[in-house]
């Protein structure tokens, strides 16, 4: 029987989707391995351990609450000795974190505090004699690796949104822990969080996600994107390079292979040419759709239903479009 | 300030990647090789650093005797010198090759160690703060911004939908996101001195290997993209697929 430790992450008091993917992966891997406990571990501000609930239900077993008023803020030094004195006390076969900014930020610093081997932005998840298998995107996502790790606990981390968070209700037991190393004693200081610029989904949860290229012209024809966003309801707004480069919108929505990798349902590509960098970011989106003026645009090679036009043109027509199929919908 | 930087030697990613015969790797016939991007704009902003307040760049890369190519290139950008930890081969295990680079690291006494966010080869993204908690430094990973002065760091880090500004002391440990510098081309000149800089070989001490690759595999192809037609006319049918078809509607 091998426990699995989940590493559910919060922002500003509140679980994040990942969370739950991590918990549903960790309960699947608990069950094939002979059935072992789940637990999962949340740290945040005091009152996070009133998000408990929502774990036990997607198969947490048991919900370890680190509360302190400086988890307001992420702490990765004493988050990550936090978690790690947790794993040594609690013989997990496994530790599960999504490969989110901020997992990505933590899992490595736990597997170099317990010695232990990782894998890294897994898309799928499995016990096989004594290693962890799973399917990885390597090569720019031009290539699924299958990788293995030995020796407990393995650490892994879910590439975001591979992973469908399942509801599984168990009992979800609270039990409260201080943070293991001072937050007063970390040596990287938040000094000031700066929310970005639209207040639409997350572009790694988002089903839907509508980006701009330099083919919008200007800065300001960004509104266009946002409102066809706006129109699907449930949409975020990525961006290129070439658009980031020009200071249109901020790095953290560039879409490729030095920026984000995402997946959503449906991407709608507007004024982006489709260079192989961008494409390495959003080429397994379910439904691609592109508008773009230039028929020969390498865009066109990816799209499921390409439009040719001008898309200042085209997009708030589409808005209106898309707005009014979902008031008849 | 004393700056060491860590470069890994992968393929151009513009590369249409077939497997090997072994199956658990790419095959290198055709591949063009280079230090990774994130890694390439680590050096830049390593040398920026320098340039405006003085001291050296150390470019420091783990593999077998072809590194020593990304290394020169990195000594042509204007790196001081570097050293090669030899192996085998590059282990796709990122412990292993944190542990490796901190026993190099340990002693070296830099201020400041910069890695890319992530190798997009292997995709881990773990090396740089791996190599920090095995030295005991502050890390900052995916900083888009970094500046340095007085002891003291400051750092943009993206997150999903936003970013934090962090303070942290030196010497510290920091892994490169875009967003901070475009590495700039070597001069002939550069190329030139960069053959005379001094390049260091050293056994690397990589240990056990937990982590590893099992076999690869291509990923399904998408269908043939498709124009379904022109201007605002097309739009009627486009919300008909994205309904009747795609179901995303
Ligand atoms: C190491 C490296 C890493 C990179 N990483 C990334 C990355 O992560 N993400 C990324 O996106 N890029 C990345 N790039 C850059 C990439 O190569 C391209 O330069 C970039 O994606 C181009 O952005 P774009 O499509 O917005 O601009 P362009 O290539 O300039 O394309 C603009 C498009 O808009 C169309 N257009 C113009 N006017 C209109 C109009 N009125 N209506 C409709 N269409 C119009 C044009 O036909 C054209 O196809 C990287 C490059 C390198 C070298
Ligand atoms: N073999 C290597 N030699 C030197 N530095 C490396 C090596 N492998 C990884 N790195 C560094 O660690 C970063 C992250 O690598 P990874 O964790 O493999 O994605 C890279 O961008 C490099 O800065």
């Amino acid at each position: 029987m091998a426990n699995v430790l989940a590493f559910a992450e919060s922002r500003a008091g509140a679980l994040r989707k990942v969370a739950l993917e991590a918990v549903t992966a960790a309960r699947a891997l608990a069950d094939t391995a002979g059935g072992g406990e789940v637990h999962a571990i949340v740290a945040g501000a005091p009152g996070i351990a009133g998000e408990a609930p929502r774990l036990g239900a997607h198969g947490a077993d048991r919900v370890v609450a680190v509360e302190h008023a400086a988890f307001a803020n992420y702490d990765p030094e004493s988050i990550a000795a936090t978690v790690a004195e947790r794993a040594k006390s609690g013989g997990y076969r496994a530790i599960i974190f999504s490969a989110s900014a901020q997992g990505r930020d933590l899992a490595p610093r736990v597997a170099a505090k317990l010695g232990v081997g990782m894998l890294s932005d897994v898309i799928s998840l499995e016990v096989s004699g004594d290693a962890i298998v799973a399917k990885h995107p390597a090569y720019a996502n031009k290539v699924i690796a299958t990788v293995a790790v030995t020796g407990s606990p393995a650490i892994v981390s879910l590439r975001p949104n591979a992973f469908t968070p399942v509801e599984n209700a168990r009992a979800g037991t609270v039990e409260s822990a201080q943070p293991a190393a001072d937050p007063g004693a970390s040596r990287v200081v938040v000094r000031e969080t700066i929310k970005g610029s639209s207040t639409r989904p997350d572009l790694t949860e988002a089903p839907v996600i509508v980006s701009g290229g330099r083919g919008l012209k200007a800065p300001e024809n960004f509104k266009l994107v946002e409102e066809l966003a706006e129109a699907f309801g449930n949409a975020a707004v990525g961006c290129t390079r070439a658009v980031t480069d020009d200071g249109w919108r901020p790095h953290s929505d560039q879409i490729g292979q030095t920026g984000r990798v995402v997946s959503p349902q449906l991407y709608v590509a507007v004024g982006i040419s489709g260079a192989i960098q961008h494409l390495a970011g959003m080429r397994t989106s379910g439904t691609i759709v592109a508008i773009n003026k230039d028929r020969e645009a390498p865009i066109f090679k990816v799209a499921d239903y390409g439009i040719v036009g001008d898309a200042l043109q085209i997009v708030p027509a589409l808005t209106k479009a898309v707005r009014e199929a979902r008031r008849h919908g | 300030m004393k700056i060491a930087v860590c470069i890994k030697r992968v393929p151009d990613m513009e590369a249409r990647f077939r497997i090997a015969s072994s199956g658990a790797s790419v095959d290198e016939a055709g591949l063009k090789y280079d230090m990774g991007d994130f890694d390439g704009y680590a050096v830049e902003a390593a040398l920026q650093i320098t340039e405006k307040q003085g001291g050296e760049v150390v470019a420091i890369s783990l593999g077998p005797a072809v590194v020593q190519e990304t290394l020169r290139k990195a000594l042509s950008m204007g790196v001081a010198r570097a050293v090669q930890l030899e192996a085998a081969a590059i282990p796709f295990d990122g412990f292993a090759i944190a542990r490796a680079l901190a026993a190099e690291l340990k002693d070296g006494g830099y201020d400041l160690i910069m890695f890319g966010k992530v190798a997009l080869d292997s995709a881990n993204g773990v090396v740089g703060a791996m190599t920090a908690e095995l030295l005991g430094l502050p890390v900052v990973t995916a900083c888009s911004k970094l500046d340095v002065a007085g002891g003291r760091g400051t750092a943009r880090r993206e997150l999903e939908g936003g970013a934090e500004l962090v303070e942290f002391p030196l010497p510290a440990v920091v892994t490169i996101d875009e967003g901070i510098a475009r590495p700039r081309y070597p001069a002939l000149k550069g190329i030139m001195a960069a053959k005379k800089k001094p390049l260091e070989v050293k056994p690397a001490q990589l240990g056990e290997q937990r982590a590893t690759i099992k076999s690869m595999e291509l990923p399904a192809e998408r269908p043939p993209g498709r124009i379904i037609g022109e201007g605002t006319d097309a739009i009627p049918e486009l919300v008909r697929l994205l309904q009747n078809e795609a179901k995303v509607l």
